[in-house]
């Protein structure tokens, strides 16, 4: 099955996101943030928190803001300080926390000697590459279905949400998603430990993370087959997660700026240059990342929005690759939103899904299942879900996130996942082999409609390249929801880099994907 | 004859139901034992389950027939309901010209971490929803959406800040009772500030009815399928009623 599509239309969207982004890009560059700094001391191997449950990452960057001067990069600080001390980070950390120690009775405005800071960093960047590593070897001997059935967990509870996981697994479920609490996004700091006091979802820690993913490896040492996990490496910590992600060898990580500046009210200056960070991390740890275009069409109609999700799958893929990313890690995001009123509904929904199969043909597309026209009808619910499903293999989508027939009414009951994944593996099985047996018609609907959205995507991408992509945001282009340049939450984190700032963490992971590449 | 009300499945009276759940426990003859068992106690006769699987090793799934042997009166079932009238737009707008020397003001928000607007933009933005126009749209109305996230302080300063007369509030995630919490600590953070009777209080989301709403305090609930034209109807009424209320 193949839409004929014009390569020259194609090639337009590809060179407008590149200027798009890169001027991003290059507008942020002289720029860090806080998360981005804590990221950075997470790397260095600090972990814990003070007296007050306050991360020492928090407790240092605070203490620098006053006590150093923050433009320099937390890792100058840090450089300086074990230079003069010879104390590892982890001690630093909790000195200063304890107020015995400040770090400005070390720091200098000349450049450190950054090799002090080595053996900090070859530790981290070992232990990623083992989970790296690990993941590939298993995967090898027991290699990932196409497509792969995704399932959210969302109890509150970390305990609960294992016992949902395990279920889910033994009924086929290829990938877990936790899903992250409401109010997550905005906390300025990731909370500590195991947790079992969530709302819509699960904490996102490091430690809930370490034992979702032993109980995932405890069934794939049962049963060979690898479980992959995923969370959300977006809000006010994005690199941070996506640093706890790679430690603890998450595979895929939710992690798009534009999501958090649309649904959350997150600043863009300060979530795009996070984002920047966490997807050098990702791409290093090997985890595939899932952007989410697919929430537009919550927000606004599917039909008539389709060409923003495309023209936006565009931009995220060019800022996939500055992260040097291989397409192969692009989770690129879209969905199944279209009315089920509209006359032809299914087969605008096969024009797009195979539209986005097309135009990324590497990438892992995630495909979300109808999420805004489910209703309490859960019997109707199951007919939509099974469309859905039809649409997912017959466009050979890759990461396919099962719907739920409960979908309006609360996050999953393990029942609802196993009557889902039920319906998913009839329908893999039914239609196997249709897409290699059937065309799509030339000049038919569905073409026509093909052709319709990538134009009005190119469309849009020129208005965007002309505008720049925060005058866009501004007009509400994205899911109808407008926001500025200098609106919400999590911009005061954002400082300027004095000239003498690194980022060495950053700097070592771009050199090792630049070298993976050649 | 009093209309005793059972379930119906292909004859009058015959109390027909279907009834699925999971179970913590290995998938079997006790599991299957212990759902009829359940339905029995419920008071549903002679449940026969007609498809039992595996969840897991623990846990087990059951879909289940039977025959309640309840039945209720309906006459003596009472719905706790809005009983103001829903006006359409023309008429609203009529009545608050009639009624009101000054645009009513409504504020609203998705509060405390809800980041849902799809809602309270349906209520209150021009657009409206389902061919519904907003509150936005409305002569002799100002609508102010705060949009999501907003905690309950800051939507009672904001409230004070433009002396509005009615405060819409949206909750769409229920999650442990989370909207519960929420709309609780609304009405006691009023009460504390002593400003509870400086508005009218409604509220909105698809678990929200009328009846919740009374029970925590507030004015009024609206749930799904319901419309701006709905809310302003009743908001122009009772904020008429509550000044008649006030004089005497
Ligand atoms: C769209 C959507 C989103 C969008 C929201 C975009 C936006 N800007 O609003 C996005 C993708 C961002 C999103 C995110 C999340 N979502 Co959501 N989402 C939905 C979805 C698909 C539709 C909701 C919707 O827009 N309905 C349409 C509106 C018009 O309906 P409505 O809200 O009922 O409003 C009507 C009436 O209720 C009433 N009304 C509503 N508010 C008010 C207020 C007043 C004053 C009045 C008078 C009337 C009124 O009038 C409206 C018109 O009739 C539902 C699933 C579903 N199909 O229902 C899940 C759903 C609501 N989401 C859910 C969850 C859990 C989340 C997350 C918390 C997930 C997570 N952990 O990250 C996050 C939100 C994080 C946060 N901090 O809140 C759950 C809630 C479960 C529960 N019962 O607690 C649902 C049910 C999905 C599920 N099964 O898991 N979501």
């Amino acid at each position: 099955m193949k839409l004929t599509l014009d390569t020259h239309t194609i090639d337009a969207c590809r060179r407008d996101a590149r200027h798009i982004a890169d001027a991003i890009k290059t507008e942020l560059d002289p720029y860090s943030t806080v998360s981005v700094e804590r990221t950075v001391l997470r790397m260095l191997g600090i972990d814990g928190v003070d007296a007050f449950d306050v991360p020492y990452v928090n407790v240092l960057v605070d203490h620098v803001k006053t006590h150093g001067d923050l433009r320099f990069g937390i890792a100058h600080h840090m450089a300086w300080a074990i230079a003069r001390t010879t104390k590892t980070p982890q001690t630093i950390a909790k000195r200063v926390a304890e107020g015995a120690m400040s770090l400005g009775d070390y720091f200098e405005p000349t450049t450190p000697d950054y090799t002090v800071l080595t053996p900090f960093i070859n530790q981290s960047f070992a232990r990623i590459r083992t989970q790296r590593q690990h993941r590939e070897t298993v995967l090898e001997n027991h290699p990932a279905p196409s497509p792969e059935k995704y399932v959210i967990v969302a109890t509150g509870n970390i305990h609960e949400d294992i016992d949902q996981a395990l279920s889910a697994a033994a009924r086929g479920a290829d990938i877990i998603a936790v899903i992250r609490t409401t109010g997550q996004s905005l906390l300025d700091y990731v909370p500590y430990g195991a947790t079992t006091e969530g709302f819509g979802g699960t904490y996102a820690t490091q430690e809930n993370f370490r034992l979702m993913r032993e109980a995932l490896d405890g069934y794939q040492r049962h049963h060979g087959r690898y479980v992959k996990l995923v969370n959300y490496a977006s809000g006010l910590c994005m690199p941070e997660i996506a640093a706890l992600g790679a430690l603890e060898r998450l595979d895929m990580m939710l992690n798009d700026s534009l999501y958090g500046i649309i649904f959350r009210d997150i600043n863009m200056k300060r979530t795009l240059i996070d984002q920047a960070f966490s997807r050098v991390i990702s791409g290093y740890a090997g985890i595939t990342i899932n952007t989410g275009e697919d929430n537009y069409l919550t927000t606004t109609d599917a039909f008539e929005h389709a060409h923003t999700v495309i023209a936006s799958q565009f931009i995220n893929e060019r800022f996939a690759e500055h992260a040097r990313m291989p397409a192969t890690l692009m989770g690129l995001g879209h969905a199944y939103e279209i009315d089920p009123s509209v006359d032809n509904s299914f087969l605008y929904e096969i024009a797009q899904a195979q539209l986005s199969r097309q135009l990324f043909p590497d990438a892992p597309l995630k495909y979300m299942p109808p999420t805004k026209h489910m209703t309490g009808d859960i019997f109707k619910g199951t007919v939509q879900n099974a469309l859905f499903n039809i649409a997912c293999v017959t466009t050979k989508q890759q990461i396919h996130l099962l719907g739920m027939p409960t979908e309006a009414i609360h996050t999953p009951f393990m029942s609802d996942r196993a009557l889902a994944l039920a319906n998913a593996d009839y329908i893999y099985k039914a239609f196997k082999a249709f897409a290699d047996s059937v065309d799509i018609k030339p000049g038919s609907l569905i073409e026509k409609r093909a052709h319709a959205v990538l134009d009005n995507a190119r469309t849009l991408l020129d208005d965007i390249r002309e505008e720049g992509l925060f005058v866009t945001l501004k007009k509400g282009t994205f899911a109808g929801v407008s926001r500025g340049e200098n609106d919400g939450k999590g911009l005061g984190g954002v400082f300027k880099k004095h000239p003498l700032y690194t980022n060495p963490i950053m700097e070592r992971m771009l050199a090792a994907c630049e070298e993976d590449a050649s | 004859m009093k209309p005793l009300m059972r379930p119906y499945g292909d004859t009058l009276n015959d109390g027909k139901m279907q009834l699925s759940f999971t179970l913590p426990m290995e998938v079997g003859p006790k599991g299957e034992a212990v759902a009829k068992a359940l339905c029995e106690t419920m008071g549903v006769a002679d449940a026969t389950v007609v498809h039992s699987e595996a969840l897991s090793e623990h846990f087990s799934f059951y879909i289940l027939y039977g025959t309640l042997t309840h039945a209720v009166d309906s006459d003596a079932v009472e719905v706790r309901d809005i009983d103001t009238e829903s006006m359409s737009k023309d008429d609203i707008e009529a009545y608050i010209d009639a009624h009101f020397d000054h645009p009513i003001t409504f504020i609203g928000a998705s509060t405390g971490t809800d980041a849902h607007t799809v809602g309270i933009d349906a209520i209150m933005n021009m657009k409206g929803f389902a061919g519904h126009y907003g509150l936005e749209r409305y002569r002799h109305v100002k609508a102010i959406n705060l949009g999501s996230q907003v905690d309950n302080e800051t939507l009672l300063e904001e409230a004070i800040k433009h002396h509005a007369d009615v405060i819409l509030i949206s909750q769409t995630v229920t999650q442990k009772d989370v909207h519960i919490h929420n709309l609780t600590a609304f009405i006691e953070l009023l009460e504390a500030e002593n400003r509870r009777d400086d508005f009218l209080l409604i509220i909105g989301g698809p678990r929200i009815t009328h009846a919740l709403a009374k029970e925590l305090g507030y004015d009024a609930g609206f749930g799904p399928k319901k419309y701006a034209h709905d809310v302003a109807s009743f908001a122009a009424q009772a904020l008429v009623n509550k000044r008649s209320q006030s004089k005497r």
